[in-house]
């Protein structure tokens, strides 16, 4: 039970499609929606659906790739680590190339520090006991998706007794976000095409309050082709109806009320805290922090960090792609000073990034 | 980073699931999840955890409202 192929048919997607286009014709006006997660993205672009819509629909990407979103001060505590001698860095690969103030995880390590890729924290977890006169910090980044896990590797390393093993924690939380972008009115968001495997997690009722409050039509959208096709034509459909409400296209992994023993896990480990968003600033409430009780295993409280003054970088167009309001081609760095191959932002970096997907797949 | 893979699970010990995908297999813990996962059923693998199990009847019936939305024989 794949069904990859089913939701990747030609015929359907374009079917959905021709479907759009019907919804769409007697719309005066353009409806724009905004994705927010890396994955869409990268769909958007790797299967060219921006050529199959109507011009009455525009989609733009937003702060949806969690590499991308992480600040240069996050990344200059990372380096910070990296110089402590010792200690090992345990981390996901896509954080390795991106650039802080004046270094990177990469330029450290080929300096000699001891940096190391794992695919998941519990890997650190292992990594930590096995190396018992070392401590070990695990660069804990990502949204709702990504933040249990990390919960769960703690609570791991506490059964273990581990009293080496730290997360550097700055997971943010989505629709929060989301909120303090329909309310901008420069961008004009019509609805959201909301993220689909932070949605396993936080469930379709986390969106409730976009739909009621804020009027933007939610729909949690799957990955393949056919899935973002349809998941479009039903927003289409809610705008044209004027009405405002959250739909669930994904339903073969999504539930209304999420995961809750992943949300549990969540709530155990970390409380809400303000984050500060590469682009969008400090927003309240949008952050994750490790819970006092979990305080010996949360990096910032029990090690003496001291990151350099932080700066981002210049020229970088980042924030306002982030935001929504520019697409990378606006920017002037654009694959002439910012390549894959050297990049300038983040965004260039993460293949999640919304600059790494139109370079690989839009020019 | 936030790539979740929809992937069989071949094999449980425990809260520790062997999950494959077009013949990579990879380690994914079960602790996140409340529902009962046997082998040969489909999750979400995210970083070494499933997040989610996937609802095959749910899947095919999303594959038939797609359907319904158009009718093949309009796109001639
Ligand atoms: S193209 Fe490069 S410099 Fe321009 S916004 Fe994207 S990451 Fe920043």
């Amino acid at each position: 039970m794949k069904y990859q192929d089913e939701y990747r048919d030609r015929e359907l997607v374009q079917g959905l499609a021709a479907r759009l286009r019907d919804l769409a014709s007697g719309y005066h006006g353009t409806m724009t929606f905004m994705e927010v997660c890396g994955t869409h993205t990268m769909a958007i672009y790797q299967y060219g659906l921006r050529g199959l819509l109507p011009p009455q629909v525009r989609l733009i990407s937003g702060p949806g790739c969690p590499v991308c979103v992480t600040p240069n001060s996050y990344l200059d505590k990372a380096i910070a680590c990296c110089r402590i001698p010792g200690l090992i860095v345990a981390t996901f690969g896509d954080m390795l190339r991106v650039p802080g103030t004046t270094s990177s995880l990469m330029a450290e390590r080929a300096k000699g520090a001891d940096v190391r890729i794992v695919y998941s924290p519990l890997d650190a977890v292992k990594l930590a006991a096995a190396n018992p006169g070392q401590k070990v910090v695990f660069l804990g980044v990502g949204f709702e998706t990504t933040a249990p896990t990390i919960a769960g590797s703690i609570l791991a390393a506490r059964q273990l007794g581990l009293k080496n093993f730290f997360v550097l924690a700055s997971h943010k939380t989505m629709p929060v976000p989301m909120a303090a972008l329909a309310s901008d009115p420069e961008l004009a968001i019509d609805g959201f095409i909301c993220p689909a495997h932070v949605s396993t997690i936080i469930g379709a009722d986390a969106y409730q309050p976009l739909a009621h409050d804020f009027h933007r039509p939610c729909v949690i959208t799957g990955f393949e082709p056919a899935d973002v096709m349809q998941g479009v034509a039903m927003l289409a459909a809610q705008v044209v109806a004027a009405e405002s409400r959250v739909e669930i296209q994904y339903r073969r992994a999504v539930k209304p009320e999420g995961n809750p023993r992943a949300r549990a896990i969540l709530a155990e480990v970390f409380v809400p805290c303000d984050a500060e968003w590469r682009g969008l600033g400090l927003i309240p409430g949008s952050g994750l922090a490790i819970r006092e009780e979990f305080a010996p295993f949360d990096a910032e409280r029990m090690l003496a960090l001291e990151p350099e003054n932080s700066r981002e970088p210049a020229g970088c167009r980042c924030g306002d792609v982030l935001k929504g309001k520019i697409s990378p081609f606006d920017c002037p760095l654009f694959a002439s000073a910012c390549t894959p191959e050297a990049p300038v932002g983040a965004c260039m970096v993460s293949t999640e990034g919304t600059c790494a997907a139109a370079y690989k797949y839009g020019r | 980073m936030c790539l979740g893979v929809p992937m069989q699970v071949v094999s449980i010990e425990g809260t520790d699931a062997v999950a494959e995908i077009d013949g990579v297999r990879r380690e994914a813990s079960l602790m996140l999840l409340d529902e009962e996962v046997v082998i040969g059923d489909y999750v979400i693998v995210h970083a070494g955890f499933a997040i989610s199990k996937l609802d095959e009847a749910e899947a095919l019936e999303t594959l038939a409202m797609m359907r319904e939305m158009f009718d093949p024989e309009d796109m001639a």
